[in-house]
């Protein structure tokens, strides 16, 4: 079983190809990989029937030369995606019992490239969180462990999807990144993970958090197996007026390209206070990895970047606020009955919604209520113009943008804090290419003398996905990650 | 003429705004592709976007800011090229995505202006603040059940058009004027259908009083009135109310209220301090709406010719009074009978014969324009038999009543009864001096100085002719018998 | 800016969820420490800079007048915690 748990998606593509291997086989040692590792509660559904029904579909198009782009590889799907037929619960209380009659653009053009579903994966509720620990289904575990060995988080808020691939009970994964949510994972569980330009891929099917910052994008083990998934993700939705018809690039070609001639930004103002010396380390070694792939490294300046922060926590949970302002016990999901239409929506809604949510809806809602709108929201988009065109500066002179991923490596499930602040400064490094729209990508470039993954970040011109892609490439070589977390399936490390 | 009210202590004016909603007429709704039409089975037309399902997004239908700007047009109000949809954020069992897409700051359309003819003939110009686009909401039943309310999203995210007035009306008829012309102006462009039974068109009136030339007072707003009666019937109620409140050393509560139809009167909306906080902020599933000034010029120049124009053109024109093209015009379908009927004959005349004659008969017999027995050619025709003096205007009384029942046509029935009118003026002699012969008394008492009597003479004349004489002729040739000889 | 007990109250009813009265207090130093912390963008200067509506720097696309969608009762009631006849159902509401 290890051996099939060990290729990765190109690989395993070949393999399927050359009748090497079988999906049904294949899928058959992810649902036992899944089985195994269930003390990491990546899967709130692991729909086994359905996707061993889908391999042997994958199975028959193989034999019949019509293989699409993603044939036969077995794939985990964040709850926050609507997949028809399969409960669909944003790991919320709220929408517990929730079943789609329709799919995600996302996912349906994942099935529509031969990807066999495994089941929902864990993630943080309606999105928001940076440790996969708000989830109504309890918390993701990261299958990395330091020393002593104690639970860590997997990162937020796509925790689940990010730890299914370190683990290897998901060869591919969605997930969705409003403020970090597949970087900072990806990071943290030492996998590859791409957050989009927004409007890339179609948010249609995906339960909204923050409309103008969500993007969905792939989470993989490799940086080719990622080009590869991403290249079957995107696409032009007309039923979702912020997708983008600008044509998308050779991503898989892009990947062995090379960094020759290009020109990489190491912004300044991404040192930040309490930062972890060892990523300190990483970035500077990342920056010689590149020079020495032929790339001229340039320092740039994104003077409004400790602002992308308190801008992102003012605009995501406005636009929170109003989303889930249709979770209401009417049409779906849970009721909690009451005399009144109002007592039914107030019990309905505490009940069916976690504190961190609560907070997050309670700080939008003030923030565009009357008399605040102003000192708030209208100036944290302004704000967000002010961050947008520090990065359509830089790129007047550079390519792409080389930066820590996160601040620190996982930290352990359970860290008690007081301020929720502490929990924003997680997505530091990344929050400024969600406000801009930017895309970015989160490669795994080392392990802390700890043991633990450190990630690095890509930050790229908008639809210009190869350029990260090129880079990652030379990163991923020249870091030469071979490390595997301890609570892997198929073995230890 | 004043229009002001006079209260216990002096008078006092009204001032009203009125803020009316539109269904535009389209097939699709205006974010989602479910039909857009009325009567279906509760919740057919409801799509997954409409159900405010997880996930589901909005796209804008073209047609429906298509036939907004074209209603700015023809209320000669500026087209904003870019404009901006924003998110209106309450909870109610009828909003089922917790907000109401809508446009805050920056509509689709911006000033204008809508001119109303009064019963007396004089006009106003009433100015337009804007126009702009919202969803509609469902329907909630409440009478369905004892405990329960009942919900149909049929109607959620019809496009509406929401026209505001500025505050320039100054009484119950100058908003009743208004609001039966922007209905004209609607359905002449085909953007609404302009049924307020149905529920098409509604309107909210806000009303203040103050003294005259004094600032102006604290407002009411009276919401979902759907019929003249009812906008009328409110602003009469509220007036009264708050001039008494206000007399009696009271103020006025600025508020929402809703019109008891059963009656008369307005009471407050059972509403909360927080209701108001909207919460508006640019939907971020949607982007800045462009449309091109190339897109509105084509608009406009497709545009039907508009009531206003029409009237100004038969009054300009044809000489036609200021009333009967008010009436002519108020309807497209009036107007474009008046067209064909008028065509080639007295426009006057046939303009008189419509707004009397027909529309009394249309009245009478509980038909419309539609159904009616009478075609604009047939009329023309009738009217075109009194002007060459084929039959006189008496007699085409009679023609008309057959036509109306028959379906037949006038020269027709004139040939069928016998009915042209003599205008031989050798036989009419003859007949007026039959009866001059008869009635020598008579004779001498109008020459001795009984002026009235010449209406009777004309009466026998008429009677001996079977009223077929031509009055004109008689007139003239009784005066010079009597007068002259 | 900060918040105390009774903006809580009003701002958890504008949101429609039922707060409890013990969690108000500690809910208003949860956010007056997140609120106080947003206060930064104060130091921005934002004068005469436009607020950030879209970064796609496409227009809003427009969809042709064709019915497309509805007639799908069953797709719509298909998660309903109360239905009958085909609406939905919820507690009565007086006007």
């Amino acid at each position: 079983m290890s051996d099939l748990l060990g290729l990765n998606a190109v690989a395993a593509r070949e393999a399927l190809d050359k009748k090497a291997i079988s999906s049904v086989e294949l899928t058959t040692a992810y649902l036992g990989a899944a089985e195994a590792t269930a003390g990491l509660n990546n899967y709130v559904a692991l729909t086994a029937d359905h996707a061993l029904a889908m391999a042997a579909e994958s199975d028959k198009r193989i034999a019949a030369g019509a293989a699409g782009l993603l044939e036969g590889l077995p794939v985990g799907v964040k709850d926050l995606f609507c997949t028809k037929g399969i409960s669909s619960t944003a790991c919320s209380n709220i929408l517990k019992g929730f079943v789609p009659p329709y799919e995600s653009t996302v996912t349906a053009n994942l099935w529509a490239a031969g990807g066999v579903m495994l089941g929902k994966l864990n993630c943080d509720e309606f999105a928001m969180g940076s440790g996969n620990e708000t989830s109504a289904y309890g918390p993701a575990i990261n299958p990395w462990q330091g020393k002593d060995k104690v639970d860590l988080v997997p990162g937020g808020s796509s925790g689940g999807s990010a730890s299914a691939v370190a683990a290897r009970s998901a060869l591919l994964a969605t997930g969705t990144d409003t403020g970090g949510s597949i970087r900072q994972p990806a990071a943290f569980c030492g996998v590859v993970g791409l957050k989009p330009t927004y409007g890339r891929c179609s948010r249609w099917g995906i339960v909204a958090f923050a409309s103008s910052l969500d993007q969905a994008g792939p989470f993989t083990r490799t940086v080719a197996d990622n080009a590869l998934m991403m290249t079957a993700m995107a696409s032009h939705d007309a039923k979702d007026s912020t997708s983008t018809q600008t044509p998308l690039q050779d991503l898989i070609g892009a990947v062995g390209d090379g960094v020759k001639g290009m020109k990489i930004g190491v912004p300044k103002e991404y040192v930040m206070d309490g930062m972890d010396s060892e990523v300190v380390t990483l970035w500077e070694q990342g920056q010689a990895w590149l020079r020495d792939a032929g790339a001229e490294l340039i320092d740039v300046s994104l003077p409004h970047t400790k602002y992308a922060l308190p801008a992102y926590y003012i605009i995501a949970p406005a636009e929170a606020s109003s989303n889930l302002a249709r979770y209401d016990g009417v049409r779906y999901g849970m009721r909690v009955d009451a005399e009144t239409l109002d007592g039914m929506y107030e019990a309905t809604r505490a009940a069916g919604f976690g504190e961190e949510v609560q907070r997050r809806i309670m700080i939008g809602t003030y923030v565009l209520s009357a008399g605040y709108y102003d000192a708030y929201y209208l100036k944290a988009q302004k704000v967000r113009r002010l961050i947008k065109g520090d990065f359509d500066a830089a790129f007047q002179t550079v390519d792409a943008l080389l930066t820590p991923a996160t601040p620190s490596a996982a930290f352990p499930v359970g860290r008690k804090i007081d301020d929720p602040v502490t929990n924003f400064l997680n997505d530091v490094f990344t929050v400024p290419a969600n406000l801009a729209g930017l895309p970015g990508i989160a490669v795994p470039g080392g392990v802390t003398s700890d043991g633990l993954p450190l990630g690095l970040q890509v930050l790229g011109r908008p639809f210009d996905e190869a350029s990260l892609y090129r880079v990652a490439g030379v990163l991923e070589q020249a870091a030469g990650f071979t490390m595997t977390p301890a609570r892997m399936a198929g073995g230890a490390a | 003429m004043s229009d002001l009210v006079t209260g216990r202590t002096g008078d006092w004016e009204v001032v009203i705004g009125l803020e009316v909603h539109a269904q535009v007429s389209s097939n699709a709704k205006l974010f989602s592709g479910a039909s857009a039409s009325f009567g279906s089975a509760p919740n057919e037309n409801v799509s997954l976007v409409d159900a405010a399902m997880p996930g589901m997004l909005p796209v804008i239908n073209r047609e429906c800011v298509y036939q907004a700007i074209r209603t700015g047009l023809g209320l000669k109000a500026q087209i904003n090229l870019t404009s901006v949809f924003d998110r209106k954020n309450y909870f109610y069992a009828d909003l089922p995505q917790g907000y109401q897409i809508s446009q805050f700051k920056d509509p689709i359309v911006g000033e204008g202006s809508l001119r109303i003819v009064m019963a007396d003939g004089s006009t106003r110009d009433i100015g337009i603040e804007r126009l702009h686009l919202e969803q509609d909401a469902g329907k909630s039943m409440h009478d369905q059940h004892p405990t329960k309310s009942y919900i149909d999203l049929n109607r959620t995210g019809v496009a509406l058009m929401e026209i505001v007035s500025r505050p320039d009306m100054r009484s119950a008829a100058e908003a009743a004027a208004y609001v039966r012309k922007l209905r004209s102006i609607l359905r002449y462009l085909g953007t609404c259908d302009g049924n307020m039974e149905e529920g098409s068109l509604r309107a909210d009136v806000n009303v203040s009083v103050r003294r005259p030339g004094g600032p102006l007072g604290t407002r009411t707003e009276t919401k979902n009135l759907n019929s003249l009666r009812f906008i009328q019937a409110a602003i009469d109620y509220e007036v009264a109310r708050q001039i008494e409140i206000i007399e009696d050393g009271g103020a006025i509560d600025q508020e929402t209220r809703l019109f008891d139809t059963a009656t008369g009167t307005t009471r407050t909306m059972r509403s909360k301090e927080d209701a108001h906080d909207y919460r508006y902020f640019p939907d971020p599933d949607l982007l800045p709406m462009i449309v091109t000034q190339d897109e509105v010029d084509a608009l406009a120049s497709a545009l039907p010719e508009l009531p206003d124009d029409i009237r100004d053109r038969l009054m300009g024109e044809y000489g036609l009074s200021a009333y009967d093209a008010s009436v002519i015009t108020e309807e497209r379908d009036t107007a474009r009978y008046y067209e064909a009927a008028s065509d080639g004959r007295d426009r006057k005349l046939v303009a008189n014969w419509m707004t009397v004659e027909l529309f009394g008969a249309l009245n009478k017999s509980g038909k419309s324009l539609e159904n009616c027995p009478i075609s604009p050619e047939k009329l023309g025709e009738l009217v075109g038999l009194i002007s060459d003096g084929t039959i006189s205007g008496r007699i085409a009384k009679d023609v008309f009543a057959d036509m109306f029942e028959t379906g037949k046509g006038a020269a027709a029935i004139v040939d069928e009864k016998g009915l042209k009118q003599v205008s031989d003026s050798g036989a009419i002699e003859a007949l007026i001096d039959q009866v001059l012969a008869a009635n020598q008394d008579k004779v001498e008492d109008y020459r001795g100085g009984k002026d009235k009597l010449f209406g009777f003479f004309v009466g026998q004349v008429m009677k001996q002719s079977g009223g077929q004489a031509n009055p004109g002729m008689v007139n003239q040739i009784l005066r010079s018998k009597l007068d002259g000889a | 800016m900060s918040v105390d007990k009774t903006t809580v109250a009003k701002i958890a009813r504008l949101a429609r969820i039922n707060v409890p009265d013990e969690r108000l207090e500690p809910l208003a130093a949860e956010l007056n420490g997140i609120l106080n912390w947003i206060a930064e963008l104060d130091e921005v200067n934002t004068d005469n800079v436009e607020p950030l509506a879209s970064v796609t720097g496409h227009a809003l696309p427009m969809r042709d007048d064709v019915v497309t969608d509805g007639n799908r009762l069953d797709d719509v009631l298909s998660n309903v915690p109360e239905g009958a006849s085909g609406f939905f159902v919820v507690p009565k509401v007086v006007e």
